[in-house]
């Protein structure tokens, strides 16, 4: 048997990994550049409550995380039940449960880098493009938003690898069923446990590191690309 | 029109300012401190007056009466600010037309006009980052200019600029001051510009506007020394150029009722220029003067001397419809036992009238002249 020759297993959960981050990133990420922008820019009461709220997956364990989320978003809990009944979208132990959590966990590490990246851009050159005669969401749209990019790119990636690597929260959340919720971790975790499973995970954890490695260059060659179109990086 | 009347807290500065001007270009002159950028921006729209009004062309901007307060985008107020704020992301012509691509304005003024006007052919497809500080800001008012603006305010363009980067910049000024055909709000602490620029003259000290009207009158007047600066006080004077001598480079200019000899000139003959004459750079005689190096030597009858405790005497002469503002010594003023009404010879040095203040005489200065 070929060492490069991936098992179905080993392909599934690598495409379900990839599945279940991109649909964490592509939820998540759009909310995290909202949340970045509103702590970074204003001043509201509940300023710090909101901000110790997104962080709180970071410094909680994972298991706790998950755990909650099953309280709330499992089949029997008050958001989750209410999800099922109205619109029939169900977190309990499938795909989707997996990229919830994913998103969850990796939220955090994309609001910081963004948060920082809004915070460095002049809102002066906002006034000057309302002067213009802009509206506030066209001078975000096409000042803040573009001059925060490299910042935004870097959050995304960050999140990106979190919600591969997503394990604890995961696990607890929507358990380890083979083609719906076991991921990467999940199946490296599941080989580790295996008494022949050594070579298999060794080839996991190959392939994690591959695909880890591809999106920091990929990212690392976009970011370059971005701050050259933007001129000097930093506004 | 601009019509303002309002007050304001911001920090550490209580501001009280009224003012109208009728168009043309408008200074908002004061020291550092006194408010001036608190002003401009309480008019453009980025800070909250607590009370007053501010009208534009009979529009009402703000009203703190019945509650109106047009936000930033709405006012058509072209804002050049002190530290340019080009967007660094896109190239000098996006910059440019960002008010019609951003701001859906869709400009009266033709794109190429403007281009030409500031000299800013070269730079459109450079990034704002390898441009000059003058280049900037030519960028910055082209970028104003071409939102199609009821009012440009100039936020001292020229602050962070060096003396050669400002010599740059201000043949450029000049004609857009002329050519414009929109109300400029120019906010300086320089009176050189002001005197260059302008045809009306705000004054702001400590948050207060003491006094406003026609630019030679308000720098005729020696009341408001504290404002205007004792030191660069002098007088505005009006005059055509007839002759140029390129002999010994001499520029002739007629100030109605006396000839002045200039050095070196950037006019013609028939150009109509604006000069500025230094209070400290006039002397005063009871008699004319003989072999002196001083080439220009006139009559004026004193108008007023002020009455002031300190060494100084502030002196305004009449020459024809025009007033030469003078500081001596108040000893000097008793020796020559000046008295108002008394004929006078003015004795003004030619290197005194530094060549890089004039400027051609603005299309509607004329009639603010005094």
């Amino acid at each position: 048997m070929d060492f490069f020759d991936l098992q179905p297993a080993e392909w599934q959960a690598l495409l379900l990994t990839l599945r279940v981050a991109a649909a964490a990133l592509a939820v998540a990420l759009p909310l995290a550049v909202l949340t970045a922008f509103l702590l970074a820019r204003y001043r509201f009461p509940g300023h710090g409550i909101v901000n110790a709220l997104v962080h709180l997956p970071l410094v909680l364990p994972p298991v706790v995380t998950g755990y909650v989320l099953l309280l709330t978003f499992g089949r029997k809990g008050p958001v989750g039940a209410f999800l099922d009944d109205v619109f029939g979208i169900s977190f309990a132990f499938n795909w989707t449960g997996a990229a919830l959590a994913a998103g969850v966990m990796s939220f955090p590490l994309m609001v910081r880098p963004i948060r920082l990246s809004f915070e460095a851009v002049n809102p002066k050159l906002e006034e000057a493009a309302k002067s213009l005669g802009a509206h506030r969401i066209v001078a975000f749209l096409t000042v803040t938003l573009p001059l925060a990019l490299p910042g935004i790119l870097g959050g995304a990636i960050l999140g990106f690898a979190k919600a591969m690597g997503e394990f604890g929260a995961t696990i607890t959340f929507v358990s380890n069923i083979p083609g719906e919720t076991r991921t990467l971790a999940l199946a490296l975790y599941t080989a580790t446990q295996t008494p022949s499973g050594d070579l298999a995970a060794f080839r996991l954890t190959l392939i994690a590191a591959f695909v880890a490695f591809a999106a920091l260059i990929a990212s690392e060659m976009l970011a370059r690309r971005l701050r050259a179109r933007l001129g000097g990086g930093n506004a | 029109m601009l019509d303002v009347d309002i007050t304001g807290n911001v920090g550490q500065l209580d501001l009280q300012a009224r003012f109208t001007s009728d168009g043309g270009v408008t200074s908002l002159f004061g020291q550092s401190g006194s408010g001036k950028t608190t002003l401009t921006n309480m008019i453009a729209g980025l800070i909250r007056p607590s009370s007053g009004y501010i009208r534009l062309n009979g529009a009402t901007l703000f009203d703190a009466a019945s509650s109106v307060n047009l936000p930033v985008q709405a006012r058509r107020i072209g804002h050049v600010f002190q530290d340019a704020r080009l967007f660094p992301h896109l190239s000098v012509k996006a910059n440019l037309t960002y008010a019609r691509w951003a701001g859906r304005r869709q400009g009266t003024r033709d794109f190429s006009e403007v281009v030409d006007l500031l000299g800013l052919n070269a730079l459109l497809d450079r990034k704002p980052e390898t441009l000059s500080g003058g280049e900037k800001q030519r960028v910055a008012i082209g970028r104003a200019l071409l939102s199609d603006p009821n009012l440009l305010i100039m936020d001292e363009p020229l602050a962070n600029l060096d003396q050669a980067r400002r010599n740059d910049i201000l043949p450029y000024l000049d004609r857009l001051c002329v050519e414009a055909g929109i109300p400029i709000l120019y906010v300086s602490h320089s009176i050189e510009e002001v005197a260059r620029l302008s045809n009306t003259l705000v004054i702001l000290s400590d948050g207060r506007t003491p006094a406003f009207g026609p630019v030679a009158e308000m720098l005729a007047r020696t009341d408001l020394g504290r404002a205007t600066g004792r030191h660069e006080a002098g007088a505005l004077i009006e005059g055509r150029v007839t002759q140029v001598d390129d002999v010994w480079g001499l520029t002739f200019v007629d100030i109605d009722g006396a000839v002045l000899q200039i050095p070196n000139m950037d006019a013609r003959a028939g150009h109509h220029v604006r000069l500025r004459i230094r209070a400290r750079d006039v002397s005063l005689a009871s008699i004319p003067p003989e072999g002196l190096s001083i080439r220009n030597a006139f009559e004026a009858k004193i108008k007023s001397i002020s009455e002031e405790s300190g060494p100084y005497a502030e002196i305004l002469c009449s020459v024809g419809e025009q007033v030469v503002r003078a500081r001596i010594t108040r000893a000097s003023v008793a020796d020559l036992d000046l008295f108002t009404g008394k004929t006078v010879t003015v004795l003004i040095k030619s290197v005194a009238i530094d060549r890089r203040q004039r400027s051609p005489v603005l299309p509607n200065a004329v009639e603010h002249s005094v």
